[in-house]
């Protein structure tokens, strides 16, 4: 595979067009994630260590930390893991994930759809998702 | 922009791609198992009540657990892959060796967290 050379192009001859800035978003977001996720799981770490957490229920805060997901462990005080801070990483970790997750559905979707009238529907459809899981995740968020 | 498919879904399935083509369907496999599962969840925590507690019952399941921890794991770290390379379209001289990496940076944490997930569920 020696003789294939990749091809890279400048910037200013690929175009900037909506499909390529969520090209880098899903890639951006996917560094994103993996920040939030490590610092959800330094937290769970610090605050849980001296209730001996198990590491099943450090993952479960990790992917998303909201002090439901750790009300059920043998935690004794529900107050640090509710604090504004961790509402606020959830909150972010929640918007992207919705809307990285989204366009990977309709990414997935283009690949089977292929009138463009299907396509405008899908895309309909992805909006609407997107700011209903948005908004249905961030109401759990700040009221449980 | 219309892509125009002419292959069936028979000579789709015996596609022989390798190594490349099997990450790229578990990733996509992975991504839509993590999306229907995340989007029920996020439904079942905003209903709550009976339909919720069902779905928690279905979350305890070993196996369930099992194929999700599958999916959020391959996902990851597959994801970071493609991404680390198409940032840095240079290492895409090494992209076979990447994905010999990734399996090696996979399987023994998939296999701990089996091995987690089973003890518990068996074990007691």
């Amino acid at each position: 595979m020696a003789t294939t050379k990749p091809r890279i192009l400048p910037l200013t001859k690929r175009g900037l067009n909506f499909e390529m800035l969520m090209w880098l978003f899903t890639r951006l977001t996917a560094l994103a994630m993996y920040g939030l996720i490590l610092i959800a799981i330094i937290g769970a770490l610090i605050m849980g260590a001296r209730t001996q957490m198990n590491l099943a229920d450090v993952l479960r805060w990790g992917f998303m930390p909201n002090s439901s997901h750790v009300q059920s462990t043998e935690v004794p005080d529900l107050a640090p893991w509710s604090t504004p801070f961790w509402k606020i990483t959830a909150s972010v970790l929640l918007l992207i994930a919705v809307a990285h997750g989204v366009h990977g559905l309709v990414v997935i979707a283009d690949d089977y759809i292929v009138s463009s009238r299907g396509r405008n529907i899908a895309r309909i459809i992805s909006i609407i998702m997107v700011i209903a899981f948005s908004a249905m995740g961030l109401y759990i968020l700040w009221t449980s | 922009m219309i892509l125009k498919r002419n292959v069936s879904l028979a000579t789709a399935l015996r596609y022989k791609g390798q190594g490349p083509y099997l990450t790229y369907i578990l990733h996509r496999i992975g991504g839509l198992g993590m999306a229907i599962f995340v989007a029920v969840h996020i439904l079942a925590s905003f209903l709550g009540g009976e339909i919720g507690g069902f779905l928690n019952d279905v979350y305890k399941n070993w196996a369930f657990q099992i194929f999700i921890f599958f999916c959020a794991l391959f996902h990851a770290i597959n994801g970071l892959r493609i991404t680390i390379l198409d940032l840095w379209p240079k290492l895409l001289d090494h992209s076979r060796e990447a994905i010999w990496l990734e399996w090696a940076v996979f399987l023994p944490l998939f296999g701990i967290a089996v091995f987690v997930i089973l003890s518990t569920a068996l074990g007691g």
